[in-house]
């Protein structure tokens, strides 16, 4: 018989340490239902998602059943719909409204892929789908956008970055009424990955093949109620966080591997992200609290972030046989119930949480800002942190929320998955103007030459 | 064979094992194995049991289950072995 104490061991992690499969998301290729009618693509992009994803959520939830294991999320990513726009034409919000109403049919809580990819520049379609995202969000519920404006390979596209400041800042005025929920369904990328099953960056990329079951794995506090029973060095604690990211993985693999069997989907890969929610008991800052921080953005948050991500990752990566997405530590401040705290009490600030995304996956991601952070100030933000992912060969990203009409002290509730923040400072004492204004392109670095 | 775990945990009374085995009898399913113990006043049950003989869907049989748990006050979880093999075993 199994062992009963890793029959205990499972079922406490699921009933007291929120242990679940984060989010099963089925990529889903368009590129063969562009026409140059736009309403014939929205049809057809309508038809295929719903026959493929038709069975997603029932059978999510038998798997659910059958195991006993929480799936909290079916999701559905698509190719970038900029694609869809270049053959089309016509108001890319049409292409929105058809995501969410073939969202609202298949059940899934939140479709990715109202998207563009524009690193080295713009080509047909990506300016048009740009420039409709803040209209795109508002008029949908569950659709998410998201834009790669840089990468290792190719620099960074300025001109898309100083759009991107104007976008970001348009989607939270036109959804003032609701909390400015529109900037939290858009993320901008530097080397955003094709696979990724997380939101609300998740889009299916052009060398995916054409239907694709990914899964993300999330546990935070599993990992840390392990480390509460750890008095080690950091040696052990790297050794703790390692096995317990396996078994997490496992699972996951397990649950990929059955979804891809009984939809007949090939299974793509395991996302080895953890993933916080705003639940207690479901926080990376805890985590790294439980390493010995007092609260999570002191000194040496970076070092125990840094350890975290790389444990992780290395405890991830045997448990199964393919790994990919974002795979690392989040660090979403209204998603996670520490960062929340800490941010409040002023112990958490930008400056960081931009150092933090050097070493963990994503980047500054679910960060209130003041109301009045103009259009090239946040235009700055992502340039800086799309820097750091060039620099390093790594994903970063940007979601940040103008609180419009709100400053520091006050808050923003998202309800859901999304969470609560803070307004955090943001520096607005000088101007980076001049800079976002040059516009063009910074040249891709010296570590893009590998050939 | 196909094989099922299910867990009962919750504060000691007696019956809970009868009740347990009752509805895995009601629904033609065979129990392999079975451990229990008491901690403090904590009971904490496991049954290892063969589902290939189920009479009723297998999502039946862990509501029947789950509704058995919620009137007693108990934790009652039923899970596929595999899900402890994957996580345990290399």
């Amino acid at each position: 018989m199994i062992n009963l104490n890793d029959i205990m061991e499972t079922v406490t992690m699921i009933s007291h340490e929120n242990l679940d499969i984060r989010t099963i998301t089925m990529g889903i290729s368009l590129l063969d239902c562009a026409d140059s009618d736009i309403d014939k693509s929205c049809e057809k992009i309508y038809k295929k998602i719903t026959e493929k994803a038709g069975k997603l959520v029932s059978v999510g939830e038998e798997i659910e059943r059958e195991y006993g294991i929480p799936i909290i999320n079916k999701r559905i990513s698509v190719t970038p719909i900029a694609m869809l726009v270049a053959v089309s034409g016509g108001d890319p919000v049409k292409y929105a409204k058809t995501l969410q109403r073939a969202a609202e049919s298949t059940g899934v809580n939140f479709i990715g892929g109202f998207s563009a990819l524009v690193h080295k520049g713009f080509s047909a379609g990506d300016k048009a789908l740009i420039e409709a995202i803040p209209e795109a969000l508002s008029a949908t519920e569950n659709v998410c956008a998201s834009v790669n404006i840089g990468s290792t390979k190719s620099g960074i596209n300025m001109d898309a970055v100083r759009l991107l400041g104007e976008v970001v800042r348009r989607a939270a005025e036109i959804t003032e009424d609701r909390d400015c929920i529109g900037p939290a369904k858009l993320v901008v990328f530097c080397n955003a990955p094709e696979d990724n099953p997380f939101m609300a960056g998740a889009f299916h990329g052009v060398g995916e093949p054409d239907c694709v079951i990914n899964v993300g794995v999330s546990g935070p506090g599993v990992v840390a109620s392990a480390l509460k029973k750890c008095d080690g060095d950091l040696g052990e604690v790297a050794e703790v966080i390692k096995r317990t990211a396996f078994k997490i993985t496992r699972m996951g693999q397990l649950v990929g591997t059955e979804a891809s069997r009984r939809l007949g989907v090939p299974f793509g890969i395991v996302d080895l992200s953890l993933a916080p929610t705003p639940a207690v008991g479901d926080s990376v800052a805890h985590i790294l609290e439980e390493m010995g921080l007092d609260v999570c953005g002191t000194h040496g948050t970076t070092a125990a972030l840094a350890l975290l991500n790389d444990a992780v990752k290395k405890g991830g990566v045997m448990a199964s046989s393919s790994v990919g997405g974002l795979s690392g530590a989040f660090i979403p401040v209204s998603e996670d119930a520490g960062m929340i705290a800490a941010a409040r009490s002023g112990d958490l600030k930008i400056e960081k949480l931009e150092a933090m995304t050097a070493v963990c996956s994503v980047g500054l991601d679910m960060i209130v800002i003041p109301g009045d952070t103009p259009a090239e100030v946040i235009s700055a933000i992502i340039a800086d942190e799309a820097a750091i992912g060039m620099v390093n060969s790594k994903t970063t990203a940007v979601r940040v929320i103008p609180a419009i009409g709100k400053s520091e002290g006050e808050e923003l509730s998202f309800g859901g998955l999304l969470g609560e923040g803070p307004v955090m400072p943001v520096n607005l004492k000088s101007s980076p103007k001049r800079f976002i204004e040059r516009g063009g392109r910074i040249p891709a670095p010296l570590q893009s030459l590998k050939n | 064979m196909k094989k099922t775990v299910i867990t009962v945990i919750g504060k000691d009374r007696c019956g809970y094992i009868a009740s347990a085995s009752a509805i895995c009898a009601q629904s033609n399913v065979n129990i392999v194995d079975i451990t229990q113990s008491v901690l403090e006043d904590m009971f904490v049950m496991v049954m290892l049991a063969d589902i290939s003989g189920l009479n009723c869907t297998f999502g039946e049989f862990s509501d029947k289950m789950r509704a058995f748990g919620e009137k007693e006050g108990l934790d009652v979880r039923v899970m596929h072995e595999d899900i402890f093999n994957a996580m345990h075993r290399i």
